[in-house]
């Protein structure tokens, strides 16, 4: 009785003016801010039809960042998921001393500003920089190349999975680890049939979202770069070169394909999140 | 196979959680680790296990030291308070478990793994529930089926942390008895822990009782309950009553500072002094419980109550109400020096 009369008591409180006031500034909130881009990116990119649609992303340059930044979070998205999934496991089924200043390190990337974290390689990497002297010395080249893209990817989308990961082993606890090693599992055996098994939905959405923003990433890897078209130069950083050029179709073009690609991982996230609701494995 | 534990020690930062224990189990029985929370029977039980290594001392199983075995090496099953059954796991493949990560060399085909499951299963009463997943059975379904799997590895000594802990008070009571009938079968060496001492003396064939690190007494439930060798272990068993030889001189037979421990069902009452050990009480409550009649009455010029139990036909003999004038006397009694532990026994 008592709900009831709260519910209607609350759904009276507003009149249909101030309801109706309230759900159309949240709307046009969400159309202005996020619907509106998200179109203007197809209209633009489809201004002066298919063909310099298709063409502007067979551009070879084009292309070229297609494949470096599917390359980077080639990389960077597995790497990630080895750290990720060490980090995690370390973290949450054992105890150790500087156990919260290696989950502090972890955040790091997140606290830090992505310029800053590519300025960093520059300076340890760079020609001027810490080791630059010895790494030129060796012909080794990472800033202004393709490792020095890929370094700072990881750098910045380190967190993703072991943030993920973390909450939901700790939650899980390690009673199941400690009765498979009774049973006569090994460490190896234990992780592979009884954690990973627990793990795998939450690793999942871990890994889509490392890989959405290994992808998208721009201000890390902008500073590394060093913009060579066709050879050093994502999609994220191609886009901004091709808008500068007044370029915009190409530009557009290219962004929408970023932009399909964060539709995708929209959708994969979802399908993702109701399968793990589904098994009744909580996410988090 | 029988279990040797010889001056053990654990600690957690400043806190001795078991405090040079000494232990001998014999093969084939069913021990109780028996005492409040936090008393370390928890990491006696993991540190036998090979959950949790000891500071110092030494641990054989058969004569044999297996301080440096690893748990998974030990031969040892294991049956966690909260289960830990793998979720992701049917139950049949819950107590395969065991069974599929043995080496190569030792492991068996799969139509023997399947034989031997469904054997368990059936021991435990639970073979229809094979292809269920753990999140769909019951408590104490979950408790049988984290036996079975403990029991397919055959280990040689079968460890439970408080295993009807988590269980209601009816499937608690049904799954005891059904421990012990299985223990009967199976003679495997088993430790339980409990905190709950009825469930201690109904199922162990010896308790031992711990408090704040120590082994307060180790016997057989009747020893333990009827000989009580510490003044913590007449308090954690049972009910008593305590009385103070400040209060009460003459039950306490000496000088100095001493407390009579006495069990509520050692305690007389009757309408006439019988000797000067007699103390005159007033009946305060009355209360039937099944079988027996519980009395409290207060000693006059006192406020504690003290509890008195009596058999029902004892009872009907000699009828008493609230306000009734009394007198109690103590049948059996123990009296420890406070500070010194010092026993005297009167009949």
């Amino acid at each position: 009785m008592s709900t009831r009369s709260v519910q209607r008591k609350i759904s009276t409180h507003e009149s249909l003016g101030v309801t109706l006031l309230l759900i159309g500034v949240a709307l046009s909130y969400l159309l202005l801010f996020l619907g509106l881009p998200l179109a203007t990116v197809f209209v633009e990119a489809f201004k002066k039809g298919w063909e310099l649609y298709l063409s502007a992303l067979m551009e070879p340059d084009a292309w070229a960042a297609i494949k470096l930044t599917l390359i980077a979070a080639g990389i960077a998205v597995p790497a990630n998921l080895v750290f990720g999934v060490a980090a995690a496991w370390a973290i949450a089924k054992f105890e150790f001393k500087g156990k919260s200043l290696l989950i502090t390190l972890i955040d790091l990337p997140f606290a830090v500003s992505p310029v800053v974290s590519g300025l960093v390689y520059v300076l340890l990497f760079g020609a001027q920089g810490w080791f630059g002297h010895w790494l030129q010395a060796h012909d080794i080249r990472l800033i202004f190349a393709v490792p020095g893209i890929v370094l700072a990817t990881i750098f910045v989308t380190f967190p993703f999975i072991a943030r993920e990961l973390i909450p939901l082993m700790q939650s899980q606890g390690k009673e199941e680890e400690e009765a498979a090693v009774s049973l006569g599992a090994s460490g190896w055996q234990t992780f592979w049939r009884v954690t990973l098994p627990n793990i795998k939905w939450g690793l999942l959405y871990g890994v889509i979202l490392c890989n959405a923003r290994a992808m998208g990433e721009f201000g890390a890897v902008s500073v590394v770069s060093g913009h060579i078209r066709g050879l050093t130069n994502t999609m994220p950083l191609h886009v901004e070169i091709l808008y500068n050029e007044y370029n915009f179709v190409a530009a557009f073009a290219v962004a929408s394909l970023l932009a399909l690609l964060a539709l995708l991982t929209l959708v994969i996230k979802s399908l993702v999140e109701w399968q793990a609701k589904r098994s009744g494995e909580p996410l988090h | 196979m029988s279990i040797t534990i010889e001056n053990l020690n654990k600690q957690f930062g400043s806190y001795k959680a078991l405090d040079n224990i000494n232990l001998e189990v014999n093969s084939g029985e069913l021990l109780a680790l028996l005492g409040p929370s936090g008393c370390g029977k928890t990491s006696l039980l993991r540190i036998i296990g090979g959950l949790e290594l000891a500071d110092s001392g030494k641990l054989l199983f058969h004569g044999e030291d297996v301080e440096q075995r690893d748990a998974r090496e030990r031969n040892v099953g294991f049956v966690f308070q909260h289960y830990a059954l793998f979720r992701h796991m049917s139950v049949f493949e819950n107590v395969a478990f065991g069974l599929r990560v043995k080496p190569k060399k030792e492991r068996h085909n799969e139509a023997e793994i399947k034989r031997r499951v469904h054997e368990l299963l059936n021991l435990v009463q639970l073979d229809w529930l094979h292809d269920r997943y753990p999140a769909q059975l019951s408590g104490g379904q979950r408790q049988r089926i984290a036996l079975a799997r403990a029991l397919a590895v055959e280990p040689k000594i079968l460890l439970l942390d408080e295993p009807f802990g988590a269980l209601d008070a009816q499937v608690r009571k049904e799954l005891r008895r059904w421990l012990r009938r299985l223990h009967d079968e199976l003679h495997i060496t088993s430790i339980f822990v409990t905190h709950d001492q009825e469930e201690a003396l109904e199922v162990a064939d010896r308790v031992v009782v711990m408090n704040k690190g120590k082994i307060e007494q180790i016997g057989t439930p009747d020893e333990v309950y009827a000989a009580p060798a510490t003044p913590f272990v007449y308090q954690f068993i049972g009910n008593v009553n305590l009385f103070h030889s400040r209060d009460h001189a003459p039950w306490t037979q000496q000088h100095g500072d001493a407390v009579a421990y006495v069990r509520p069902h050692d305690i007389e009452i009757s309408q006439l002094a019988q000797d000067n050990t007699s103390l005159p009480v007033e009946v305060k409550l009355v209360r039937a419980i099944g079988s027996i009649v519980r009395v409290e009455v207060a000693v006059d010029g006192s406020s504690e109550f003290i509890e008195i139990e009596l058999s029902r036909e004892r009872f009907d003999t000699a009828p008493l109400t609230n306000g009734d004038k009394a007198f109690i006397r103590p049948r059996q009694f123990r009296v420890f020096e406070t500070g010194v532990q010092n026993e005297l026994s009167a009949a």
